[in-house]
């Protein structure tokens, strides 16, 4: 009982005081301030500010979801099945961004990006625009810096599902006449279908949530929820509403999370 | 086998992939010599003054230090919190073990922004009680990342005590070993490089760590990463294109080498 006390205990009362309390604040004041009661759900759900902001957030979510799990999984495909030279080659190719940040890769796709970054000034010197092209403080910058963040998430449960895939299966295709199309299209990914779904939940987990890379590369222009919660803190303060929106963020969150381990659980048996 | 390898097309998209996954790390080696004070290519005159501005400038030098200072004290007192109570749920299985680590697995899965938000709210509050562990205080900071990063060294500690032999530690306690004995003499001994590697991963998260920082900091403590994002958000500081070479290039070294390194072993085996 008194090793529970010496071990168990601190972490739970350290985050009980410093993450959950606060949080329980959190939730009290979405239905304190300014309005008792659910009004300030119901102005994030109704007005057009906020509403705008989710709905673009769901859009670009599926979007840089869908970017990044097609491209984790054609890379992947390499990492798990190449020769031995190729696996190096990709493994780089995927440790090095992952491990860099955020802000670094975010100030990368500024210089490829911005009015007198990379891109525009190849383009310009090679005659085929006169003028810079507008990619930064747009959705399009978003989208690519979002994916670009994301990718490498995508690729460790694409690789363990590719890794799992026995492969006398292919072999057997193979040796029955299935050409290369058909066994990839009708063998190899249904069996890493379960991969692609783990992907593709945890990418949208993690971009619904994300704050720096859409700040930076949207310019204030593409407002995500999560800058809007940031704005109604800093700029015009509305804990209420900023409160609210945490919240359903939270819930949302949690539900994709529920489904996910509510599937993965299923399986496991 | 070699029949199926991944072809010709998949090989050519994922060095399409490879390319987009490399490309901002490269874009910003040419910025970091440019020689003028806003985001641009060199024309023709390379300039080292943003290196140079890096080293001079005491306010990097003093980031680096907070930076620092920030991910060992976190980093420490996160592994020592997480182990104890790793090794409290291992040695002694309570009952609602499963619910207890899913709580302290909380930061972890929440979204950042919403972390980020309940974190700005307590130590709001804790302002008004001290000011070492307070909003924009080293202490505060150093709260806010042990929250973030507790989770990680749970999970790596967690991975480390499966590993270990359970009936070494029932043969200490038959010969009649304490509590204390038991964890100091025969469990941490056990687990030292998952302890190790615990805080390197740590250290690494609160290194880079700027969703929450961002919130909990605002001109007194001001870490490495939210000095970053002050250049990038106002005007965009070549300076930053400088840091990010530097920093490009110890991660590319680092991962080379452990990449070496695992090929080395592979082929003494």
């Amino acid at each position: 009982m008194r090793a529970f006390l010496f071990l168990i205990c601190p972490v739970l009362l350290f985050l009980g005081a410093s993450y959950l309390l606060p949080f329980l604040g959190i939730v009290q004041l979405s239905f304190t301030d300014p309005d008792p009661g659910l009004a300030q759900y119901s102005r994030v759900l109704t007005e057009d500010l906020p509403t705008g902001v989710i709905w673009r957030t769901l859009r670009l979510c599926v979007m840089v979801t869908a970017v990044s799990v097609s491209c984790a999984y054609v890379i992947t495909l390499l990492w798990v099945r190449g020769s031995p030279l190729v696996r190096s080659i990709t493994e780089l190719c995927i440790m090095i961004p992952f491990w860099i940040s955020v802000l670094s890769r975010a100030f990368g796709w500024l210089s490829m990006l911005s009015n007198r970054g990379l891109l525009n000034t190849w383009l310009q010197d090679m005659g085929l625009i006169d003028s810079a092209i507008q990619m930064t403080r747009n959705e399009f910058a978003v989208v690519v810096g979002m994916s670009h963040y994301l990718i490498p998430f995508a690729v460790f449960p694409l690789a363990t599902a590719m890794r799992n895939v026995d492969e006398r299966v292919l072999t057997a295709a193979d040796g029955m006449g299935a050409t290369r199309l058909r066994i990839f299209w009708q063998v190899f990914l249904p069996m890493t279908a379960s991969g692609i779904m783990g992907a593709t939940l945890l990418v949208f987990v993690f971009s619904i949530g994300f704050y720096v890379t859409p700040a930076l590369l949207g310019g204030g222009q593409s407002v995500l929820v999560a800058e809007l919660i940031y704005l109604w803190i800093f700029q015009i303060p509305q804990w209420g509403m900023a409160a609210a929106m945490s919240v359903v963020l939270m819930l949302g969150v949690g539900g994709i999370l529920y489904v996910l381990m509510r599937r993965y659980g299923e399986m496991a048996k | 086998m070699n029949r199926l390898r991944p072809g010709i097309i998949a090989t050519l998209l994922s060095g399409l992939v490879a390319v987009f996954l490399l490309m901002p790390l490269i874009a910003v080696v040419p910025v970091s010599f440019t020689s003028r004070r806003y985001l641009s290519l060199p024309n023709g005159d390379w300039s080292w003054r943003h290196y140079a501005a890096l080293f001079e400038d005491p306010e990097w030098g003093q980031s680096l230090l907070t930076s620092l200072q920030v991910g060992v004290l976190a980093s420490l007192l996160a592994v020592a919190l997480a182990a104890a109570f790793c090794i409290g749920i291992w040695m002694l299985r309570p009952r609602g073990a499963g619910l207890m680590t899913g709580f302290v697995l909380l930061p972890m899965v929440a979204p950042p922004v919403v972390s980020s938000l309940t974190l700005y709210f307590f130590l709001n509050q804790m302002a008004r009680w001290n000011d070492i562990i307070a909003y924009d205080k080293l202490g505060g900071v150093v709260l806010a990342h042990m929250v973030m990063v507790i989770p990680y060294a749970v999970v790596v500690v967690m991975v480390s005590l499966s590993q270990l032999d359970r009936r070494m530690d029932l043969a200490a306690q038959s010969m009649g070993a304490s509590v204390p004995t038991r964890v100091v003499g025969v469990i941490l001994p056990n687990i030292r490089f998952g302890l190790i590697g615990a805080f390197f991963l740590c250290f690494l998260l609160s290194w880079d760590e700027i969703g929450v920082t961002l919130f909990v900091t605002s001109v007194e403590t001001i870490t490495l990463p939210r000095r970053m994002w002050m250049g990038l958000r106002d005007n965009v500081d070549p300076s930053i294109a400088a840091l990010s070479v530097l920093l490009i290039c110890v991660v590319t070294l680092l991962v080379v080498i452990r990449a070496a390194m695992l090929m080395r072993k592979e082929r003494s085996r």
